[in-house]
């Protein structure tokens, strides 16, 4: 099937897929950058977590050069899609510079479509004009290119960071982006297991909007609900797999309402009534039966284990009775979160610490100072 | 070092194997190779998330796994000793039958789920839902015993068999997480230091220890110590409380006929 | 001409072998079919099958049929269609009716499928695992704001308002003292505190005796505003202005005169003996402004408890819900076509209105589209008949359900739609003394609380075979329900997939 049968097929019977799989993530707190080598590597211990229906990565730190520029990957199914998508871009960008995708042709990943990158920036009069941030109006632009220009599919849209997904084994996707030539602080993986038909490129993870990028292993059996919230506030849900509303839900809480990533975390993986019962601060409590009452549509259940990346760190989250397994360790800056402990030793072999977080205990690294 | 098996063999015959980057259904088969080529005592090195290692073998043979072993460590398994001189991933001792599985370090999630016999030992922490539906039947006895601490769900469901659990460790979590033992009909569950109330399953009540669990605490406490490398001088088996079931039908009466 | 042209709906037959003439089914009777001379006689004529005979028999010598007397079929005439006119043909007036629609008109729950969590998504046991059930009713924030709390932690800076907390989704919808007796009031407060909910007096106010239950009542301000004082509104926590009803959407309430005893009388504060008369509109509520003057008017007299409005489901339902939330409502009532009642016209009852699962749908989505949904907290009533029904709404969008209809059942009512007479010989619609003496509170609050714990039960057995473990999860998650065997416009309209796709 070529990208632009799928894609249509997907987007006609409005199937949501759902994704299982292997999650791998490290992120150096000190800011020092790494080859993707390593999370490749990191990758192919857990590969049977995947069945070679998709792949990817996202890294961040990896644009020194277009630190302050919204990059952005736009996968077009023929010349035609980019065109058209191109003028929208000049419509409302300043592209400072655009490229094709380095990529290394590898008979493992089969009919690629045409991969760009744009390093750009809303044009100043647009913005003017739209009285909207930056960041809202990449949003927003994003949102209108992904469903109305047929044929094209924006992947990737933060600043200097970057997410490269296919359909293929993560190790495999690695190679064909050529993720060993970058050097980020940040690395997250993914590899997966769609369990219905074959998987379509923009359906693989991690899954992105802005710097905001998830990988996920389980399904979100509130999705229908979920999905619904967002839609309260602007976000389209498109993609027809439910890590969506994992990254859209992200973007809501942490950079739109401004609550801290821990009090997301305690939004998305809710603790029980039974504990918020029996918690002896009143003013935590009062804290949490709010949380409860006023984002109850927010709650995402059903087995979860992800790892977000976002410009200044990385946060793993397991769901709240911890149906996917979720694994971190340290080892001097560094802090790693995978699904298997073994996808951790591959390359940390002597970590200082190991341990499974709780079912809804975020773990967090951030970096440290001005990076 | 794996103790050799309690059978009497009539002599050890001992292999090294570098597991290194070696994918798990070559090793798997080349472990099945060595056992029928006689070897009683295989040693894989360098072993790092290869998965099904041990599973459905029927042999009184010794594995022993330097490196963490993938997910499913011994499932299904059926006779031989498994020791990892490492962490474990999840899965270990699944629907497990007989044999014993020594993890010189922690454990994950869903440690044997189903087990029907056999032993498996755990010097350190242990995840979630440890010891669901653990079964036992007239001598087949299942016994886990975790040095660490332990998550949500311990002995979800338990039907038969022994769960031990020493709480050992430096820091002040809990022993264990809430909603141990929910739904157990079935088996005792020992730990150390009664668990906060708030903690147990509606199925469960706490017991005060019996002449017999005490004879059956010293012989299982004194085998886990020595197999998983652990200081026993400081555990003493009067610290221990029984968990039990209040009733083998704890569901009796939800239904309307 | 003989008094009636209208042959007997029931038969009641007597086995004489069996009769030990105990008399029982005498006295029990409300509607006078029996006498005694010599023997056991039946007036077919007055019986309504509501069993009470046939339950009190010690001998099980009663057997009520269906009267087996042939009629020429007819597609469109249907018998009940005859007989109505040759009722009002004999006496003119409108023909009144109790409880809910009783015409075969399309039950949508019964054309919903839930879904279940098969492989890629593990189902959840819950009789072992955590399955909560808990539901808040009220005013959402969009947003919550919070600030640092110098201990490593945060506090919340704007607080939530006024909530009802409920312990399961399902309430107990309102139905007045005076068309049920003080008893079942008495039932359903007690239940309700037992369960965690809330009850709703209905319009016909709040007995002074059952003030304790105030933690577990929602006092109804309708439109005859009957027993409406500063301290009956206080006497809940919360307030509902009763705009309509699902059982007689658009018209009033008439309670006559013979069901106002001296209780009911203090308790409406009316005399004795006369009628009580809802009137059709508030007459303080002529436009969507004069509702959120009222909603106001109540806030400021309560203290800002929430205020519910309850409608019936009507054509235009979401562009009313819409203004009800923006008129500074907390909680909308949505009260379906089939909702039950203590009187109404049998014509209103049983063509006006639409389906609570539709009004439902598009009041969910209208409100999400503008934007306003978490203003307002919505209840779905009007024929809810088991768990399934209450999945099916919540999954719908509701927040919880209201049961009037099967609340009654479960005390012993037969649907036998003769609540208007006065003379339910459950003790139920009645206020004949000899009559409300026969249920016995504590008794009812007991069928109530194992009733409710049923569906609570059997919902939370749903909740974990779809993989969720929490009511938030399913509530308003059209995804999980597929239809079956409607038509495509239906399916579009209430946002449900067809099963297969």
């Amino acid at each position: 099937m070529t990208f632009g049968d799928q894609y249509k097929k997907w987007k006609v019977d409005d199937f949501k897929v759902p994704s299982a799989c292997g999650l791998s993530g490290f992120i150096s707190q000190d800011g020092h950058l790494t080859g993707g080598d390593v999370i490749i590597e990191s990758m192919s211990v857990i590969r049977d977590r995947g069945n070679g229906l998709g792949g990817g990565f996202a890294g961040y730190g990896i644009f020194p050069k277009y630190k302050e520029h919204y990059a952005l990957h736009i996968m077009f199914e023929d010349a035609n899609g980019k065109s058209r998508c191109e003028e929208l871009l000049e419509g409302s960008l300043e592209v400072e510079a655009s490229e094709e995708m380095p990529t290394k042709p590898i008979p493992q990943i089969q009919d690629p479509p045409l991969l760009w990158r744009y390093f750009a920036v809303p044009r100043r009069e647009k913005l003017a004009a739209e009285g909207a941030g930056a960041d809202d109006f990449m949003v927003r632009l994003v949102m209108t290119i992904n469903t109305t220009v047929p044929g094209t599919f924006v992947f990737s849209s933060g600043k200097n960071m970057g997410v490269f997904k296919a359909v293929g084994f993560a190790e495999d996707v690695g190679e064909f982006f050529r993720i060993p030539d970058y050097s980020a602080h940040t690395w997250i993986g993914h590899g997966r297991f769609p369990t219905n038909t074959p998987g379509w490129w923009g359906g693989a993870h991690p899954f992105n909007i802005l710097d905001w990028a998830v990988v996920h292993n389980g399904e979100i059996s509130s999705y229908g609900i979920n999905k619904r919230y967002l839609e309260m506030f602007g976000y389209h849900c498109t993609l027809l797999t439910d890590t969506e509303v994992m990254a859209y839900l992200f973007d809501l809480l942490v950079r739109k309402q401004g609550l801290p990533l821990s009090i997301a975390c305690k939004i998305l993986a809710a603790p029980f009534w039974k504990d918020i019962d029996e918690e002896d601060d009143p003013a935590e409590k009062e804290l949490l039966e709010s949380l409860r009452m006023a984002y109850g549509s927010a709650l995402v259940n059903g087995p979860f284990a992800v790892i977000v990346g976002y410009s200044r760190g990385m946060v793993g989250l397991n769901d709240r009775i911890k149906l996917r397994p979720l694994v971190a360790a340290y080892k001097d800056d560094l802090l790693y979160v995978s699904s298997e402990e073994s996808a951790i030793r591959q390359i940390c072999p002597r970590p200082d610490r190991v341990w499974a977080p709780p079912a809804g205990q975020p773990v967090i690294g951030e970096l440290k100072g001005d990076t | 070092m794996a103790k050799e098996s309690t059978k009497r063999e009539p002599e050890v015959k001992a292999v090294t194997v570098d597991a290194k980057g070696v994918y798990y259904r070559e090793l798997n088969s080349r472990v099945r190779e060595l056992i029928d080529d006689g070897y009683t005592e295989i040693v894989l090195d360098g072993v790092n998330g290869q998965r099904y290692i041990g599973d459905g073998l029927t042999d009184k043979v010794n594995i022993i796994i330097n490196g963490v072993p993938g997910n499913d460590l011994g499932a299904f398994m059926d006779g031989p000793t498994l020791t990892v001189n490492d962490n474990a991933q999840d899965g270990v001792g699944n629907t497990m039958n007989s044999g014993k599985i020594v993890v010189r370090g922690h454990a994950g999630d869903v440690i044997g789920y189903g087990m029907r016999g056999g032993r498996i030992f755990v010097s350190g922490d242990v995840g979630y839902r440890v010891g669901i539906h653990m079964k036992s039947y007239r001598e087949q006895v299942p016994i886990i015993v975790a040095g660490g601490k332990a998550g949500d769900f311990f002995g979800e469901y338990m039907a038969g068999g022994v769960i031990v659990l020493l709480g050992l460790g430096e820091d002040d979590r809990p022993m264990v997480g809430h909603y141990m033992g929910t739904g157990m009909h079935g088996g005792a569950i020992y730990t150390r230091g009664e668990p906060a109330h708030n903690l147990l399953g509606k199925e469960v009540s706490v017991f005060s220890l019996e002449d017999d669990d005490k004879k059956l605490l010293g012989g299982i406490l004194s085998e886990f110590c020595e197999d998983a490398l652990i200081d026993g001088s400081g555990i003493d088996v009067s610290d221990l409380v029984k968990l039990r079931p209040f009733s083998h039908r704890p569901y009796g009466s939800k239904y309307v006929y | 001409m003989p008094g009636t042209l209208v042959p007997s709906e029931f038969v009641v037959y007597i086995d004489p072998e069996r009769c030990r003439k105990c008399k029982r089914c005498v006295l029990n009777c409300g509607f006078g079919a029996f006498e005694f001379k010599d023997r056991t006689i039946a007036d077919s004529s007055k019986c309504v099958a509501c069993h009470r005979c046939v339950v009190f028999c010690p001998e099980e010598a009663i057997t009520i049929a269906r009267n087996p007397l042939a009629f020429r079929d007819h597609p469109s005439w249907d018998v009940s269609l005859r007989k109505s006119i040759w009722r009002q043909a004999a006496t003119p007036g409108m023909i009144l009716t109790g409880m809910g629609n009783d015409l075969p008109w399309l039950n949508i729950f019964d054309h919903l499928l839930i879904d279940a969590c098969q492989v890629t998504n593990p189902s959840i046991d819950p009789l072992r695992e955590p399955m909560e059930l808990r539901t808040y009713l009220g005013r959402k924030p969009d947003r919550l704001e919070v600030e640092p709390d110098g201990n490593h932690g945060f506090r919340l800076k704007n607080k939530v308002s006024n909530n009802i907390k409920l312990e399961v989704p399902i309430i107990f919808s309102g139905m007045s003292y005076g068309s049920v007796s003080l008893n079942v009031h008495r039932a359903l407060a007690i239940a309700a505190e037992q369960l965690g909910t809330v009850m709703n007096t209905g319009e016909g106010g709040l007995h002074e005796e059952l003030y304790p239950y105030a933690d577990h009542i929602i006092v109804q301000c309708a439109s005859g505003r009957f027993g409406v004082h500063s301290e009956y509104l206080n006497a809940g926590v919360a307030v509902e202005i009763k705009i309509g009803q699902g059982a007689k959407p658009g018209i009033g309430g008439h309670l006559p005169g013979e069901k106002i005893g001296s209780e009911v009388s203090s308790t409406r504060m009316i005399p004795a003996g006369t009628d009580a008369l809802s009137p059709a509109p508030h007459h303080d509520i002529y436009s969507i402004e004069d509702l959120r003057q009222l909603i106001y008017a109540l806030k400021e007299a309560t203290g800002y408890k929430p205020v519910s409005v309850k409608i019936a489901a009507v054509h235009n339902v979401a562009a009313i819900a819409s203004g009800i939330a923006r008129a500074g409502a907390d909680i909308i009532y949505l009260d379906g076509f089939r909702g039950g009642t203590g009187a109404s016209p049998a014509v209103i009852r049983d063509h006006v209105g639409i389906p609570v699962e539709i009004a439902l749908a598009v009041v969910d989505e209208q409100l999400r589209k503008e934007g306003i949904r978490n203003l307002v907290s919505i209840i779905a009533a009007g024929g809810i008949r088991s768990s399934a029904d209450v999945a099916k709404a919540i999954a719908l969008g509701a927040d919880a359900v209201g049961i009037g209809t099967a609340a009654l059942i479960a005390m012993g009512c037969r649907l036998c739609q003769k609540c208007y007479t006065g003379n339910c010989s459950w003790g139920i619609a009645t206020q004949r003394p000899e009559l409300t003496g026969r249920l016995d509170p504590d008794w009812g609050a007991e069928r109530l609380v194992n009733l409710v714990n049923s569906w609570s039960t059997e919902l939370q057995e749903i909740l974990g075979a779809l993989g969720v473990n929490a009511i938030e999860s399913l509530r308003g998650n059209r995804e999980r329900l597929r239809s079956l065997g409607l038509d495509s416009t239906t399916t579009e309209i209430l946002d449900v997939k067809p099963a297969g796709r």
